[in-house]
This record gives C-alpha cells, structure tokens and sequence, in this order.
C-alpha cells in the first residue's frame, strides 16, 4: 500500500514547499532585499566585515598606530604595499626610532585578501566599507594611507 | 454586448461595401490581424508578469526601471530581439532550422482561435473544440523537434529528444483528464461546454473527480508547456539552452513567446472546462455580457499564477522520475478517475444549482 501513501505524502510536501513560497511571495514587500544602489545611495551602509579598502585610522590628534614594523609589506603576496620609513630621533627619548614616513597602498593591485591586517600586530590598518572604488585615472588608486603630519601614538610599541 | 455590436457593425459594413467572396477574406485577415496583435501583446506581458512574479517569490524587486513599474521592459527587450543579427550554425539544415520557430508559433496562435472570450466572442466555434486544441497542442512539440535536430548540436538535439519523450507521454494525461470533463459536458464544442456551466462551473459539478482531473491537467499542462518542474528541455545547468541553443534574434523570441503563450493557452483551457470561462461567480454580472472577456482573462491570469508558483518553488526532475510520475501515477489515476466519473454521471450524483 506504500503507492497512496506516496501519493498522499508527495501531494503534503509539494504544498508544504508552495505554502513556503507562498508565503515569501506575500511579504516580498516589505522583505525585499534588493538595494536599488544609484538610489539609496545616502542611506546605502555595507555590512561590517565587507571589504572595501584598506584604510589607516587616525584620531583627533593626527595620531595613527603604525610603527613601520612592515609586517603587512612583508604578508602582502602582491606587494600591493609599500611603507617608506627612516630612523629619526624621537623628541621624547632621545633615541633614534623607525618611523613611517609613507605607508603607500596600491588598491589598484590588491586582491583584498586581508592578510596585511591579520598581520599586523598593532591594528593599524582595517577594512573600510566604502565600495565606489572607480576612479579616471589609475595613479588615483595609489593611496597613501598615513595623513601628512601624523605621528605614531604614544605607548603602541611597549 | 458592445464588443459583440462592434464586431457585428464591421462585418454588416465589410458586406455592404464589397462583394461576399472578398468581404469574408478580409474578415478573416481582420481577425488574424487582431489574434496576432493579442499574441504579441500578451507574450510580452506575460514574460513580464513572469519576471516580476519570480522576483517577488526571491524577495526581490524585478524590472521595475524602464516605464512605471517596468511596463515597458520586455517591449524594449522585443526591439533589442528584433535588431539583433540572426546567427546560425554552418552545418545546420537550413530550411528546417528556419521552418521549426514558425511550427511553435502557428500552432499556439490556431489554439488561441478556438477560446470563448466572452459570450459570442469567439474566432472559431468549433463543435470539436476540446478535440482540436488537444491535437493543435500535441504539433507544437515537431517545431520543438525540428529545432532541435537541424540546429546540429547535440545539446540541441538532447533537449528536443527529451521535449519529445516528455510531450507524448504528457500528452496522454492532458486528453485523458479534459475526457473525464466532456463526461460530464457531453459535448466537445467550448460554446456549449460554456452553457453546461451555466448550472455550476464543472469543478463544482464534477466535485471529486473533478478536483483529481484538475490537478491532473495543470500538472500535466505544465509538462505540456516544458515549464519547470519539467522544464528538462531546456535545463540551462545540463543543455544549455537546450533546443533552442543555437537559435539568436527574433527566432530565438518566436520560441520564446510561444512558450509562455502556451502556458496563456493551458491556463485558459483549464479557465474554459473547469472554471466556467467567461461566467461571473453566481452570476453577479450576468446582465453586462462584455466583462466576461474580464472574468476569462482574471481566471486564467490566476491559473497561469499557479503555473508560475509551481515554477518557482519545484526542483527539476530528472528524465526517470518525469516518466514514473506519467506512467506509474498520473495515468492510472487519470483512468480510474474516469471510471468513477462515468458512474457519477450515470446515478446523477452531480452538484446542480
């Protein structure tokens, strides 16, 4: 007798799986989830772990966290970043230290593997959100990610 | 009664102004003319409706940029159609290639003919109305043939093989499940089909065996049309575009529009044997004939829902379990359902009102 009870359980899931749709069919309205970009674009807000670029933080002092160790130049499998440093003497100490002079990041080469900032020892460099990338002319895409003047926090290399 | 009048006060004024022979010829060309203004029209709308009901049920948005609402995206789409180059293959068989989108279309467009509008609204009353859209529905499937076999490709060839196996077993289960209504109907003619139902749609009538015979035709209908769940014609993920692969341009939309004009015709068999065709529920407007063109239209546009539904919520199934399905399931059902039919009509066991 398995034969009607195929029949009277292939009939129950068919209208199991249409009640299913059915009911996405209803609330399509308020649920949709497509993002009419050129639109929305005010309101448009990527969710935290996209990968836009990579972006250098700083504070209101000018002060950012890297301390040119080049861990990420060093991750990097493409050598999307290049970071020009030199020793100077630092005003508190006395002492000479490697700085930063230029963290330089080639957007138009990486591959946004993540990799520079699993490296990087003192979170210096995170995912930015934004994803309008498209530039006229391709030296735009070469970044410089330290702002000019900035220093390195106080405290980050102990 | 103002289309009946409208097409009364053209045929009165075509005979008054040429003679009988000349007048009936373009007549005809005038209804030809209007049918296929309605094909066209209707297939693009459809493949809208399609397009948007799809993207509801995926919680999306759909075409909704060119025009209002994206009313006139598959019209922009049939311009791009139409200047688009027509490609073929170097070793294809020419004249089949070119011949096979006309057999779809010809044969979708006679079906159209034979459906009852509204009262008195009908291109061609037939007295074997059901008979004849049986046969003109089983012809689509040569053009399909055709396609697939002078295009050269064997994904093509694939596709149309198994169109072939899927539309004649099918096939049978569509003539089977309408049979069990003309039970009931005692006639083939649509016109008189129509007037039965006026003591009850036939669902209601038939109850039982007649919901059986229901679901049967719209499964097997959508078959019919080679629609997902069936659509293993054209399995985009196996065959490509299946037989149609290698057809380009306006070719490609003739396919295209008569699929989804099949699926317009299947809903409007369905509309016109079980759900009354053009009669209101209970008679609500019974005394303003015209918007009976509105109730066919929304009855079938709900039919053509379901298919739609259907589409977006069924897997495919494979070619073993398309014909298990035929042959193990529908088929014996449909026969008994006949039998029981047959006794139902013969103790009178019928719902009248």
């Amino acid at each position: 007798m398995s034969y009607f009870s195929d029949i009277y359980n292939g009939i129950k899931t068919l209208l199991t799986g249409m009640s299913i749709t059915g009911n996405y069919f209803l609330h399509s309205r308020k649920g949709a989830i497509t993002q009419q970009y050129p639109d929305n674009r005010e309101t448009l807000k990527m969710f935290d772990r996209f990968r836009g670029e990579v972006i250098m933080p700083h504070d209101e002092n000018n002060e950012h966290r890297c301390t040119g160790c080049q861990s990420c130049e060093i991750a990097c499998p493409n050598g999307s970043i290049e970071i020009i440093w030199d020793r100077q003497l630092d005003p508190e100490t006395g002492k000479k230290k490697k700085m930063i002079d230029k963290h330089i990041y080639h957007l138009s080469m990486c591959t946004m593997c993540g990799l520079c900032i699993e490296a990087c020892p003192t979170d210096a460099i995170v995912w930015a959100q934004n994803f309008e990338n498209s530039v006229y002319d391709r030296s735009q895409l070469t970044k410089v990610l330290n702002r000019p003047g900035s220093k390195v926090k106080a405290g980050i290399e102990d | 009664m103002k289309i009946v009048s409208i097409t009364k006060t053209v045929h009165d004024w075509l005979f008054s102004i040429m003679p009988e022979g000349a007048a009936s010829i373009v007549e005809m060309v005038l209804i030809a003319v209007a049918y296929l203004a309605f094909f066209a029209v209707a297939g693009l709308y459809l493949v809208l409706l399609e397009r948007r009901v799809a993207a509801w049920f995926q919680l999306r948005l759909g075409p909704n940029r060119v025009g209002p609402q994206g009313i006139f995206q598959t019209m922009a789409d049939a311009l791009k159609l139409v200047s688009k180059e027509l490609t073929g293959t170097i070793k294809a068989d020419n004249f089949l290639y070119n011949l096979a989108p006309y057999f779809v279309i010809v044969s979708s467009l006679m079906a159209l003919a034979v459906f009852p509008f509204t009262q008195e609204f009908q291109a061609f009353d037939i007295n074997i109305g059901i008979f004849f859209l049986i046969a003109i529905s089983s012809i689509g499937v040569i053009g399909i043939l055709l396609g697939g076999w002078s295009s050269n490709n064997k994904y093509a060839l694939i596709g149309a093989m198994r169109s072939g196996v899927q539309t004649i077993s099918y096939e049978l289960s569509v003539g089977l499940s309408l049979l069990t209504m003309v039970l009931l109907t005692g006639t083939l003619q649509l016109s008189e089909i129509v007037e039965v139902q006026k003591n009850g749609w036939l669902i209601v009538q038939g109850h039982i065996p007649a919901i059986i015979a229901f679901m049967i035709y719209m499964i097997a209908g959508t078959a019919e049309t080679n629609r997902a769940p069936f659509d293993l014609v054209e399995a985009e993920s196996e065959l490509g575009a299946g037989f149609h692969t290698e057809y380009s341009g306006m070719k490609f939309a003739y396919f295209f529009l008569a699929e989804f004009i099949n699926m317009f015709i299947i809903a409007a068999i369905a509309t016109t044997i079980f759900f009354g065709a053009w009669l209101s529920p209970f008679g609500i407007t019974d005394s303003i004939p015209w918007l009976g063109v509105f109730w066919f239209l929304g009855k079938t546009l709900l039919l053509v829902f379901l298919m739609m539904w259907f589409r977006w919520t069924f897997p495919r199934l494979r070619v073993d379990q398309l014909l298990t399905l035929e042959w193990k399931y529908l088929l014996p059902i449909n026969l008994v359902n006949i039998v029981i039919m047959a006794i139902l009509v013969w103790l009178n066991l019928t719902i009248k009102f």
